[in-house]
Formats: structure tokens, C-alpha cells, sequence
């Protein structure tokens, strides 16, 4: 009776759950089916943990149960009390975690199968040349994304460097020895013989913390939405290998299907930057040009207050606003939607133009606008709304700079070249609420500031919205 | 022909690989976030793997290990799949 269990009904189980996760995924692509896609998937998670369960048998529970509790409080308490402005940072610790499951238990199977049994027989002749070959490369993906995933996270925290990038001398020198490094250890690790696996077992993890450090260190936060993607994929391909050293198909479909996500994803986002991954990856962006930080000179640029601005906005039949990172720093996405109410009900089209890469992770001005009830048909994607500048009154940029910047299409040395824009530039007046001239992450000069159309108010956005929201309501 | 474990894996793999880029291209933006934080609750699988490491009560270096390997899982699963749904019940709450 049992063998028929784990020989059939549990394999059965394991098949129902990957296609109920194909189903919730096709489904979570969809607006009106996402929230079903959403339970859908995890019903099937449930089920693959009571079939594995019910795989077992009677064992032991204490350890299962305490980390199932440790873990369900930690993961239940971040996920009712994170702000949807940290949602980034949420999204990429995540990431991590699930990178770190993967190598822990590729090491866990490491102690059990070779350092507690006392083997002197190679891995390989052990648990199997594939086995062992994957348990390695568990571990390298599963500690790069862990590792590169915490960097990701101080990154948006703003801890470290306030995001930006940090470049160390010969960095590629470094990462290539370091990978070389990796697979000679995951070689080691199969193939020696005498006993001792968790010698390269360990150093293999510290190798790939390492590289998941140095990887991500160079990127700056603009590139933040690429980064926090990929490190999506790389948790996926973790699983998979997880499934390899187990054997166990679900944990390979299930990895893979993330992989493919993730990668979905990370391309969108090269594309709305025009870079390559590699390009990417490999670093540098702003090193080269853009004139040293960006502390170049503007000129020709006005600014006013509130007061003229609301003046404007009160005459304007259609206005557009630019959400970007800023909006989520000075957390001012309900102020938008009061201002966007007010103006609605004067009778004025208000939309909102995203561009792929705003903010800090794919999407982020989407929740971030949802959270305050804005709805989502007013949201309109770069390739729609670009035409429609022409004809509009009023854009307001609130806290988004690069992906606002003209030169990115007429200035050949800029870094930013190619990459498509949002065309506020077409519009009858731009309004740029900004703390300071100071360049975006990218580093450089924004030549939107000095459009003859262009007009600056400095300051918080929240503050500056809340003003215009007190002046309109006197108008 | 017979397939040894590791083919049939790879086979798995790349076939899983193609019906997940079938299946979630053309995702709307408005759902990017929401897709890659539910994807990566999804990747929490490996709880499966992580349930078979720690199935006995010594206080073995693999059962501290894969204990770990469990509370990471199950953070992913369980925080990934509600702050997904949190966020997508923002999205469906204003449609009317």
C-alpha cells in the first residue's frame, strides 16, 4: 500500500500541482483573472506539500514544524505590513530566500548523504555524478541569489551608497577567477575521494556569496528593475536545480517556470532601456560620458509655485502625469489621486503615463497607483500615450527624470541614447516637481529642464501636490 | 532508446522552460510586480526538497540545515502568495 503511494498516487499529486501552477501563472497575466491565478497557484502549493507529506510517512516533525511556524509568521507578518512603496525591497529579499532554500537544502543533502554516513567515496559514486554535479550548482545559484539579492535590497533601501553604483579596480578579473573558481570546486566536490565533501561544499558557497556580491555592487539604481528580475529567474533555476539533486520533476517544472518569468521580465526591461543584458550586467553605465555626475551646468531654466502652477491646471482640458521613483520616496501617490480628482471633476482628462522601467522593480508605479485607488484603465502604457503629448495641455513629471530625458533621442553621446522616452516634451507646458536640479541615476544633465515649455517647481512632491491641492481647492 | 534520470530531467526542464514563455508573454505591466512576486512564492517549492532534510529528531547538522531550508520556503510561499494577493485585490476592488 505505501509503495502504490510513493510509486503512483504521489507522482500523480506532484503532475495536478505543476498544472495547477501553469494554470495560476497563465491566469496571474491577466487583470481580470489574476487574483484567481493568484489562489490557484497556491492551492497548488498546498497540495505538493501534502503529497510530499503523505510521500514521507510517519516521521519526525519537530524540525519540519518549527521552521514551517518560524517561517509562516515571518513571511505572514512581511506580507500584511509591507508598504507598497517597499515593495521592491520586499520582492528582492524574497528572492533571496528563495535562493537560500535551494542551497540549504543542497547542503543539508551534502551532511546527510556524505559527512554523517562518514563516506570516503566520492559524491559522485554516493548520490550520483548528475546528483552531485547539480547539489553544486544548488549551491552556487542558490548563494549568488541570496547574496546578490541582499546587495539588491540595501541598494534600495538606499543604505548602501544610496544606490549607487560602487566600481571596485578589476572587478572582471575578479568575478571571471571567482566563477572559474566555482566550477572547480563544483568539480571537487563531485569527484574527490577520502571523505571531506563539506570542505568544497563550503567554499563553494562562500565563493558564490562572493560573486553575488560583486555581480550586483556595480549596478546602479536605475538598472534596479533588470537586477531585481533576474535575481527572479536565478530563484526559479535554483529550484530546478534543487529538483535535479532530488530527483524530483515538480521542483523542475515548477524552478523552470519562474526561469522563464523571470527572464520574460528582466527582457522587457532591457528593451525599455535599450541595453543589452549584458550590457547591463557588465556594469559602468554613466562611467564613460555624461559629464562626470551630472554636475553640469543648466541654463534657460524657470521654476514657479504652486499658486501659478494650479492656475494653469485649472484651464487645462487634458493633463498627464509621469509617476516615477521620487513618487514612491516621498510616498505621494494619494496626493496625486486627490489633485486627479479634483481636476476630473473641473471636467479635465487626467491619465498617467508609465514607462516600463519607472520606479525600482517591473511595475512599481502600477501598485504604487493602485494603492490609491487610482484605476487602472487611467494608466496608460509609453507606446499609447506617447502620440497623445502632442495634444495635451499640461504634463506633470512628479519624481521620474531619465526616462523623461529628450537626449535620449537626439543626443548621440549621451549614455542614454536610444533608450525610448515618454515625450513630455510635445506637450503645451511640462511641470517638473523635483527637490533639485540634481541628475537621476543615470548621472546625467536632463535637457527637459531647460525647454522653453518647461517649467520647475522644486521641492517634495507630496508637499508640492498637497500645495496645489489647497490652491485649487480656493480657485 | 532509454532515457537515464538526468535526460528525462533535462527533457522536463526544457519542455517546462517553453510552455512557461508561452504562458506568460504579453503580461500587462500593471501585473508585472504582482506576476513576479507570485512566481516568486511559486519558486518556495523548494520546500518539497527542503521537507525531506529534516525528517528526524537528532540534532543533526543536515536537520539544522534543511530546518533552515524550511523556514526560508516557507517565508516565499506564504508571504510571496499573500502580499501577491494583497496587491491584486487592489487591482480588482475599483472595476465597477
Amino acid at each position: 500500500m505505501s509503495d502504490l503511494i510513493s510509486s503512483t498516487l504521489v507522482p500523480l499529486i506532484y503532475l495536478l500541482s505543476a498544472v495547477l501552477f501553469i494554470l495560476g501563472l497563465k491566469r496571474l497575466g491577466r487583470v481580470r483573472t489574476a487574483r484567481s491565478g493568484n489562489t490557484i497557484a497556491s492551492t497548488a502549493m498546498l497540495l505538493a506539500v501534502l503529497g510530499t507529506l503523505l510521500d514521507m510517512g510517519q516521521v519526525d516533525y519537530r524540525f519540519i514544524i518549527a521552521g514551517v511556524i518560524l517561517g509562516g509568521l515571518v513571511g505572514g507578518i512581511a506580507a500584511v505590513k509591507v508598504e507598497m512603496t517597499s515593495m521592491p525591497e520586499m520582492v528582492a529579499l524574497f528572492n533571496g530566500f528563495g535562493g537560500a532554500a535551494s542551497a540549504l537544502v543542497a547542503l543539508a543533502v551534502v551532511w546527510q548523504e556524505l559527512v554523517e554516513t562518514g563516506s570516503v567515496d566520492s559524491a559522485a559514486s554516493v548520490i550520483g555524478g548528475s546528483q552531485a554535479v547539480t547539489v553544486g550548482l544548488s549551491i552556487l545559484i542558490g548563494a549568488l541569489t541570496l547574496s546578490g539579492s541582499l546587495i539588491a535590497f540595501l541598494k534600495l533601501q538606499g543604505k548602501l551608497k544610496r544606490g549607487q553604483p560602487i566600481m571596485l579596480p578589476g572587478r572582471h578579473v575578479i568575478n571571471a577567477l571567482l566563477g572559474i573558481g566555482a566550477v572547480v570546486l563544483v568539480g571537487q566536490f563531485a569527484y574527490q575521494t577520502g571523505g571531506g565533501a563539506e570542505q568544497p561544499a563550503l567554499m563553494l558557497t562562500l565563493v558564490s556569496l562572493a560573486l553575488g556580491v560583486l555581480l550586483v555592487i556595480p549596478i546602479g539604481g536605475a538598472d534596479m528593475p533588470v537586477v531585481v528580475s533576474l535575481l527572479n529567474s536565478y530563484s526559479g533555476m535554483a529550484a530546478s536545480a534543487t529538483g535535479f539533486v532530488l530527483g524530483n520533476n515538480l521542483l523542475i517544472i515548477s524552478g523552470a517556470l519562474v526561469g522563464a518569468s523571470g527572464l520574460i521580465l528582466t527582457q522587457i526591461m532591457c528593451v525599455a532601456m535599450n541595453r543589452s543584458l549584458l550590457n547591463v550586467l557588465v556594469g559602468g553605465f554613466g562611467e564613460d560620458g555624461g559629464g562626470g555626475g551630472g554636475d553640469e551646468e543648466y541654463s534657460n531654466v524657470t521654476s514657479c509655485g504652486a499658486e501659478e502652477a494650479a492656475m494653469l491646471l485649472e484651464t487645462a482640458e487634458s493633463v498627464v502625469v509621469v509617476p516615477g521613483y521620487g513618487l514612491a520616496v516621498a510616498q505621494a501617490q494619494h496626493a496625486v489621486r486627490e489633485m486627479a480628482d479634483l481636476l476630473i471633476a473641473r471636467g479635465c482628462k487626467v491619465t498617467y503615463a508609465i514607462h516600463p522601467v519607472a520606479g525600482r522593480m517591473p511595475g512599481h508605479m502600477n501598485v504604487l497607483l493602485a494603492e490609491a485607488d487610482v484605476p487602472y484603465e487611467q494608466l496608460l502604457e509609453m507606446d499609447v500615450i506617447n502620440p497623445e503629448f502632442k495634444s495635451t495641455d499640461v504634463s506633470i513629471v512628479l519624481g521620474a527624470n531619465d526616462v523623461v530625458n529628450p537626449a535620449a533621442l537626439s543626443d548621440k553621446s549621451s549614455p542614454i541614447y536610444g533608450m525610448p522616452i515618454l515625450n513630455v516634451h510635445d506637450s503645451r507646458s511640462v511641470f517638473v516637481v523635483k527637490r533639485s536640479l540634481s541628475p537621476g541615476y543615470a548621472g546625467i544633465k536632463n535637457t527637459l529642464f531647460e525647454h522653453d515649455n518647461t517649467t520647475m517647481i522644486f521641492g517634495d512632491a507630496k508637499k508640492v501636490l498637497q500645495d496645489v491641492i489647497n490652491e485649487l481647492k480656493s480657485l | 532508446m532509454t532515457m537515464g534520470p538526468l535526460l528525462i530531467g533535462i527533457y522536463v526542464l526544457v519542455l517546462a522552460s517553453f510552455v512557461g514563455f508561452e504562458v506568460i508573454t504579453k503580461v500587462p505591466p500593471t501585473l508585472h510586480t504582482p506576476l513576479m512576486s507570485g512566481a516568486n512564492a511559486i519558486s518556495g517549492i523548494t520546500i518539497v526538497g527542503a521537507l525531506h532534510t529534516a525528517k528526524t529528531a537528532d540534532p543533526t547538522i543536515s536537520n539544522i540545515l534543511g530546518c533552515a531550508a524550511i523556514a526560508f520556503a516557507t517565508i516565499n510561499v506564504v508571504g510571496g502568495f499573500m502580499v501577491t494577493d494583497r496587491m491584486l485585490k487592489m487591482f480588482g476592488k475599483k472595476k465597477k
